[in-house]
């Protein structure tokens, strides 16, 4: 025991007492904050489960495009910068479907076959994108250092986004609206919950509990986990890698274009730069989750939601700070070092260690 | 006699020659020389991609008209106007401002149209001499008297938001009766500034600000920031932001309990057809605060004619007849001190123009009557109330009456 303590003692650093201590005073200010608004009583309970609503909502579209940096991760220790404009790509296009069946009034009569459609088409869109940015993008630079597909995928982000603005031109366009989804459901005691954010968190639920069996439960998956923990090892063993990433970008790439009709149905607007913000939180996420764990990326998104919505009220109101949700970035950043100070490889993150070892 | 005689007829000859072989002109800030068969060259630095592009487009528009207007001849020269995309923030008016300051040959620029790319690019245009006539800044810090020299070469032909502000807080408090508002801006010089301008008037005059907000122009997600308002119970919303984060709050707001029966409000940056595009039909019964195109009067018929017959529609934001104004006052000011050669060649001294554009007095513009003060407020401000009508949300079409107004 005494030897224990005494290693323990040896391998901590300086360093590591700085922030564990920036660490515990996060730590405090956060559950302060949390105990003084909750004292101040200005919230209904009604209205902390609206917040946890609508960031599940949020998180959920998080979490599906999480797992699109996640995938790749794993399989090729590289950031896919530019899978925030395979998020973007598929509703982009697919807005000019679900405007064609508004005019012909369609949307009216069939909404869910034109809403099965229209998630067709973005996942199509997304995964083509997906499947061809691997193939042309990046499988050329498979074995070059590391930092050149890195720069690569910034490139094609660029190439990608003005790509879709040379195609459907700067200006934003907004989804119409479906009439099924508009209204609210009333539970008991007072509580509702939009119909619009029960379809968003069932159906993100839906494609990734989909795509979670998929990886764990078919041949297929069995080699993009096989690929991801030794590529070496798993192309000796008959793995054909190049297939097993191009298929792991095809799942990337369906998860992101779901989450963009999600994201549409939501908030409407769609443009050539929409994929940017919700690219950068869902990678947020996937680091926060613990970068190529699916698992992790899927609970990383869903907590990243919770806390935009969440912590500005929670954690500022408190202290009594103005406009707290202008820093509502900030606390989902805040959290984000926080978990990395006391957990380096992130939530879930422990294969990763293993791995890179 | 004859020596004074001699020194005469030589003082006439060098004065003789001095007046045909004339130097160049010198000015402080260094002098534009234009060729003959070599164009005026006009920047614009202007908001041209992304949700407030018809901000944008629609000023453009409007300096095009302009130069229609003088059949594209400025003192024998044609006038090449281009320019770079502002982004309707800080980062990119810095960035346009930057590209346009690296340029020699721009004598003058119109813009910018967001007050944040101006606060940034102002300085940078005028540290290279150019000075910039805004169609559509509104904040008040950019002519404000402690605003430092760095501004010197900035004007605008835009209101002032301290008219803005108190406009919309009136309208509240005596048209809709409201006593308890609240405001959310998105961080942006013009939002916190304009709904600043709002909470004073509106604490002044006898309501009570419930709750000031702000949101990020990015966010998408309103719906935690509204509940955290519908707590204080507000009346009336007041949100002076842009197209992409006003449409998003517009749809959002009947999502959240509470908030069944509040008045929205909104002001010019998100009045334009693009808002309409974004908020759908729950912009539908909601305000917005903007130029009063109705005191604009005949010149303005004409103007919309023009516009109609040039690009096959009608306007889209509210700027279009500033940025003719504006153009029209770069116009004038540069015929009133370009030095012209007898081949055609123009030198237009930097300051001197500057000095021009700021002594413009009584020019009688389609936005009304053109006095810039010292501070470049250029504005005959009047602002008018508009509501928003169904019909307008369905053929994405401006209000053309307005709803309400302060005199």
């Amino acid at each position: 025991m005494p030897t224990k303590f005494h290693r323990w003692k040896e391998s901590i650093t300086a360093t590591d007492i700085v922030m564990w201590f920036i660490g515990f005073a996060l730590l405090v200010f956060i559950i302060l904050g949390s105990i003084l608004t909750l004292r101040a009583g200005r919230y209904t309970p009604v209205q902390w489960f609206d917040f946890v609503i609508y960031g599940l909502a949020q998180g959920s579209i998080y979490a599906l495009v999480a797992m699109g940096y996640t995938l790749v991760y794993g399989v090729l220790r590289m950031i896919n910068f530019a899978h925030s404009e395979v998020f973007m790509s598929g509703p982009f296009t697919a807005y000019y479907v679900a405007a064609y069946f508004s005019r012909s009034s369609l949307l009216e009569s069939h909404p869910f076959i034109c809403l099965i459609i229209v998630f067709i088409v973005s996942m199509t869109v997304s995964t083509l994108i997906a499947f061809l940015l691997e193939r042309i993008a990046y499988r050329p630079l498979r074995n070059a250092p590391r930092l050149i597909p890195l720069i690569t995928a910034i490139g094609a982000s660029f190439t990608l986004m003005y790509l879709f603005r040379g195609l459907f031109g700067t200006g934003f366009q907004a989804y119409p609206v479906w009439a099924v989804f508009t209204g609210k459901w009333a539970l008991f005691k007072g509580l509702e919950i939009g119909k619009i954010q029960v379809f968003v968190i069932f159906a993100a639920a839906l494609v990734m509990i989909t795509l979670y069996l998929f990886i764990q439960r078919t041949r297929t998956g069995k080699a993009v986990r096989s690929v991801s923990e030794d590529k070496e090892a798993a192309s000796l063993m008959g793995v054909d890698i190049d297939k097993t990433i191009s298929v792991t970008f095809i799942i990337g790439g369906a998860a992101a274009g779901a989450a963009g009709v999600l994201y549409a149905l939501v908030f409407k607007q769609v443009f050539f730069m929409m994929g940017f913000i919700p690219g950068i939180k869902a990678f947020t996420a996937a680091v926060l989750g613990g970068i190529g764990n699916i698992p992790g990326a899927m609970l990383g998104g869903l907590l990243l939601g919770l806390l935009e919505s969440l912590g500005p009220s929670l954690f500022l109101d408190g202290y009594n700070i103005a406009a707290p949700y202008q820093l509502k970035d900030a606390i989902a950043f805040l959290v984000l070092v926080l978990v990395l100070i006391f957990r380096p490889t992130g939530l879930l993150g422990e294969r990763l260690a293993v791995k890179k070892a | 006699m004859k020596r004074s005689l001699i020194l005469f007829v030589a003082l006439f000859m060098f004065m003789a020659a001095s007046i045909v072989f004339a130097a160049p002109p010198t000015d402080p800030l260094g002098v534009v020389t234009i060729k003959p068969g070599e164009p005026i060259h006009i920047a614009y630095w202007f908001v041209t991609a992304g949700s407030d592009s018809t901000l944008g487009i629609d000023t453009k528009r409007g300096v095009e008209i302009a130069i229609d207007d003088i059949k594209n001849n400025l003192l024998g020269h044609k006038i090449k106007f281009d320019g770079q995309d502002s982004g309707c923030n800080a980062e990119g008016g810095q960035a346009a401002a930057t590209k346009l300051a690296s340029d020699p040959t721009i004598v003058a620029a119109v813009g910018s149209n967001c007050s944040s790319e101006a606060k940034p690019g102002a300085p940078i245009l005028w540290n290279a001499g150019i000075a910039t006539v805004s169609p559509s800044n509104t904040a008040p810090y950019l002519t404000d008297p402690k605003r430092g020299s760095t501004y010197d070469g900035y004007l605008r032909t835009a209101h002032n938001d301290k008219v803005q502000g108190a406009v919309a807080a009136n309208f509240a408090l005596k048209s809709l009766k409201v006593k308890k508002a609240a405001t959310i801006h998105d961080g942006s010089v013009y939002a916190e500034q304009l709904a600043n301008v709002f909470a004073e008037t509106f604490k002044k005059n006898g309501g009570t600000i419930v709750a000031q907000e702000a949101v990020a122009p990015t966010d998408t997600d309103m719906k935690p920031v509204l509940t955290k308002i519908v707590t204080a119970k507000p009346e009336f919303i007041y949100y002076p932001i842009f197209v992409a984060a006003a449409g998003h709050i517009t749809r959002q707001v009947k999502e959240v309990s509470g908030f069944e029966k509040v008045y929205l409000m909104s002001a010019d940056g998100a009045f334009s057809v693009d808002f309409y595009k974004a908020a759908g039909e729950s912009a539908v019964g909601m305000y917005h605060s903007s130029p009063d195109f109705e005191a604009f009067g005949k010149v303005y018929e004409d103007f919309i004619q023009k516009h109609i017959k040039k690009y096959g529609e009608k306007t889209l934001a509210p700027f279009h007849a500033h940025a003719y104004d504006a153009a029209n006052l770069i116009f004038k000011a540069i015929e009133k001190v370009a030095k012209k050669e007898k081949d055609g060649t123009l030198y237009i001294g930097r300051k001197a123009l500057r000095d021009a554009l700021y002594a413009t007095k009584n020019l009688k513009g389609i936005t009304g009557n053109i006095n810039c003060n010292e501070y470049g407020d250029c504005a005959d401000p009047r602002i008018a109330v508009y509501k928003t009508s169904p019909e307008n949300v369905k053929k994405l079409e401006m209000p053309k009456k307005s709803f309400w107004k302060p005199y």
